[in-house]
């Protein structure tokens, strides 16, 4: 080959221009980088070691996240608004007046999470604990309210294979609910996790679990919307 | 951001123990490796069984081994069915991606690791727990689903009823692709994530190598498409098992003695659009990396810049586009309406553009460069030809009038098969003996390259350059025997010189095969950077420590720096400074 002497001197590293990047490397690192271990109490950085990847990536991750959880939903409900064109088996499915009620509550479960989140910004940590799992606690009511719609449809004798409008109503709702109580997991354990050996720190993660919330939040309503108006 | 400082799994050290370290490893060069061999197992596979319907296609009344008497119709569609589904989504969309991306993406880029490593690894597990839920499809009763790799119901949703296959082992094959989605997804996000936040200082995406602008776009276009996949998938599995009718029609009747089914309204239609809304984003799932490839290994050997370097990245993005806007060219035939055929068509034929504008950049770049012919030359080359001849075909599919009476015929598994299953292979190809020397420290043996890459290249040309005659006189594919239907017996011995051929060049393979375990270990020892390129990966050792890097790379200049005037050596790579760059003296 003969390239031997170039392969070496291009091993060797930039050696001489290293602190140079190195300064230039955290600035680049992101806006709001810095922040990300010192939002909330101290210690919500583990022992100030900066992050493996900048905080923008894992906001940039979860957006990508909800990207591919918009389309699965948006291919359900292309199926939903073709298949109620086609045949004549449509029975509309008269919702549950709970679901009102659900909604409301998720609502609100979103305003108290942001709130906690607030807290959390401003150091108050105390109050982000006690609004957070407030916020925890009516996502676990919106979920119990949403199986009692289930509950009060099988009573009136609709099931899933009943006709198609039902089968869409309980594999949108069904599929909302597996995301949401993904969401509900995360939730619970920033509640009760020590945050003092993690990764990312308990503000990102925070930041990371309300946008899910609220991102599940607005496509309740969407669903809503459709199961209503859309039959 | 040193070394130490990084607290993820991946710091300087790797993990110590054999299991976290080469099974569970969170490193992308190992998930890549596994990605790859996952593949190789499932592309032997795939190649095995189209030897058997091949056979059966050429000798239909013979008793091939494995067989009880002669194949069955619904064997043969077995058959049919797992070589599809293994060659497209184990094999095509998972070696460029989930192999060449893991390893490559995160160096070619100047990154420790993929943003997420430990999401990385769960996306390789779930894939793989996928593919293990297709192969096992073989070992149940009925044995493997009859429907095709597209899977379209009826005859995929209803059941055993339907045929062998469609019980168990089309649940199987449900289950094991909405996996795949899953899996898929996970990837996606994480190539995504890492392409536009972990770039190292310098690394603009104009700067990119085209290999990163393949597996990014792919990954966007993965991540769109496998979340509509799955969607469909979740909706033929509760059709399958719980009785819903989101696909069936009513009154489906299988068979004299039994009533019809008690499933009434759904529209298989509405399941094709689905998949298909899938699928073709998923043919350039397939392509768009081995298209990356190709540009960096032609630039390479032909010590040139890629010609038109920002029309090659533009045109990538282009085809991701347009590639949602086309689906519907896959159902001519299901009596849409001429207008939106006609809209379909349009489209399709506007994905000739940027093809043809990558097409020509490609010899661009050839054109009066100082080619070198090692195997991956070779491959790369072989690539532009079988994508060309492949391409030319799809322009008379693109056409609605010419698509019909063509649909059902060996003209369409023709072009595909070129354009899109050999053609991908040969970039798989071209980076295996491409960047064989990065992974193992060793370089492939070029003798039997050569060798391999000549009989590959004639094989597949003689396997289906034939079939684009056949299917113009009208043999129709998917039937397992023909041979009692008048104007198809003329075409029996094209049948067996088609299978001779095949069987030729999948023997021609275990050179392959041969020459990879070989150069592991007796391969000629190569330094950091045998081929004298110019991207990142050239720069770190070979193989590449733990987390790539020694020291955090810095990008001075542009992916492909050939041939620079004025300078030394015929390649300045990306991290050396321009102070560090000898000049001609």
């Amino acid at each position: 080959m003969g390239s031997g002497e170039t392969a070496d001197v291009m091993t060797r590293p930039t050696a001489v221009e290293d602190p140079h990047v190195e300064l230039l490397e955290q600035t680049a690192a992101g806006v709001g980088g810095p922040s990300a271990p010192t939002g909330g109490e101290g210690g919500s950085g583990g022992s100030g070691q900066p992050l493996a990847v900048p905080r923008r990536a894992y906001l940039t991750g979860l957006t990508l996240g909800l990207a591919a959880i918009f389309m699965f939903f948006m291919g359900l409900t292309s199926a939903f608004i073709v298949r109620r064109g086609l045949g004549n088996d449509w029975v509309r499915v008269s919702l549950p007046p709970v679901l009102w009620l659900n909604t409301a509550v998720l609502l609100a479960s979103s305003v108290v999470l942001e709130r906690a989140r607030q807290y959390l910004a401003r150091g108050e940590s105390g109050r982000f604990q006690s609004w957070w799992r407030l916020g925890a606690a009516l996502g676990l009511l919106f979920l119990g309210g949403q199986l009692m719609a289930w509950r009060q449809l099988v009573a009136q004798g609709i099931y899933l294979a009943t006709n198609p409008a039902a089968s869409f109503f309980y594999v949108l709702t069904a599929a909302h609910g597996v995301h949401l109580l993904a969401g509900l997991v995360a939730v619970v354990v920033i509640a009760l996790r020590r945050w003092d050996r993690s990764r990312i720190g308990r503000a990102l993660a925070v930041d990371l679990a309300a946008l899910y919330w609220h991102f599940l939040d607005g496509l309740w309503i969407f669903l809503f919307l459709l199961l209503r108006m859309g039959q | 951001m040193s070394a130490q400082a990084h607290p993820a799994a991946h710091g300087v050290e790797a993990p110590r123990g054999w299991i976290r370290r080469y099974v569970f490893s969170t490193d992308h060069k190992v998930i890549g490796i596994q990605y790859y061999l996952m593949s190789l197992i499932a592309v032997t596979i795939g190649m095995v069984l189209s030897w058997w319907f091949r056979a059966h296609l050429a000798w239909p009344h013979a008793h091939l081994p494995g067989f009880s008497g002669e194949m069955k119709p619904e064997e043969y569609l077995a058959l049919v069915t797992m070589h599809g589904t293994l060659m497209v989504f184990f094999v095509l969309t998972t070696a460029p991606q989930g192999g060449f991306g893991n390893y490559f993406l995160p160096i070619q880029v100047g990154a420790e690791d993929m943003a997420f490593p430990r999401i990385n690894m769960l996306s390789f597990w779930v894939t793989f727990a996928s593919f293990l839920a297709m192969v096992s499809s073989f070992l149940v009763q009925g044995g493997p689903p009859i429907a095709g790799w597209t899977s379209y119901p009826p005859l995929s949703a209803v059941g055993q009823v339907a045929g062998p296959g469609l019980g168990t082992g089309e649940t199987l094959w449900v289950i094991s692709i909405a996996l795949f989605c899953a899996g898929s997804l996970m990837s996606a996000l994480n190539f995504i994530a890492t392409t536009v936040e972990l770039r190292a200082r310098g690394m603009s995406m104009m700067r990119m190598p085209l290999t990163v602008w393949g597996w990014f776009v792919t990954a966007v276009l993965g991540l769109l498409a496998f979340a509509v996949l799955l969607a469909a998938g979740i909706l033929l599995l509760l059709d399958r098992l719980a009785g819903t009718s989101f696909f069936i029609p009513a009154g489906l009747v299988f068979n004299d003695t039994q009533p019809p089914l008690a499933h009434a309204g759904g529209s298989p239609l509405l399941y094709q659009h689905l998949f298909w809304f899938f699928g073709h984003p998923e043919v350039y799932i397939a392509i768009l990396p081995s298209m990356g490839i190709t540009s960096h290994v032609l630039s390479t050997f032909s010590r040139k810049p890629i010609f038109g370097y920002r029309a090659m990245a533009y045109s990538m993005c282009a085809i991701g586009f347009i590639s949602f806007c086309v689906w519907g060219h896959h159902m001519f035939v299901s009596g849409m309406s001429p207008y939106s055929a006609l809209a379909f068509s349009f489209l399709t034929l506007a994905i000739g553009v940027p093809s043809a504008i990558k097409t020509f950049n490609w010899l661009g770049t050839l054109w009066g460069g100082r080619l070198q012919f090692t195997t991956a030359m070779l491959f790369a080359i072989g690539f532009v030809s079988l994508f060309v001849s492949g391409g030319l075909s799809g322009l008379f599919l693109a056409q609605p009038t010419v698509d019909l009476p063509l649909h059902d015929t060996y003209f369409v598994i023709a072009h595909f098969h070129l354009v899109m299953g050999v053609a991908a292979i040969f970039g798989i190809f071209a980076g295996t003996y491409y960047w064989f020397p990065k992974v193992t420290g060793r370089r492939m043996n070029e003798t039997l390259g050569k060798l391999h890459f000549w009989l590959t290249f004639i094989g597949a040309y003689l396997i289906f350059m034939p079939m684009h005659w056949m299917g113009i006189v009208g043999a129709l594919r998917r039937y397992a025997d023909l041979s009692s239907v008048q104007y198809a017996q003329p075409l029996e011995p094209v049948h067996q010189f088609i299978t001779v051929a095949a069987l030729i060049t999948g023997a021609a393979q275990l050179l392959f095969y041969w020459n990879l375990i070989w150069s592991l270990r007796h391969g000629e020892k190569v330094d950091t950077n045998p081929w004298r390129a110019t991207t990142l990966e050239w720069s770190v050792p070979s193989p590449p420590p733990h987390s790539n890097f020694l020291e955090p790379p810095r990008v001075y200049r542009g992916p492909y720096e050939y041939s620079v005037p004025g300078m030394k050596e015929d390649f300045v790579p990306q991290h050396l400074a321009p102070e560090q760059v000898a000049r001609a003296s």
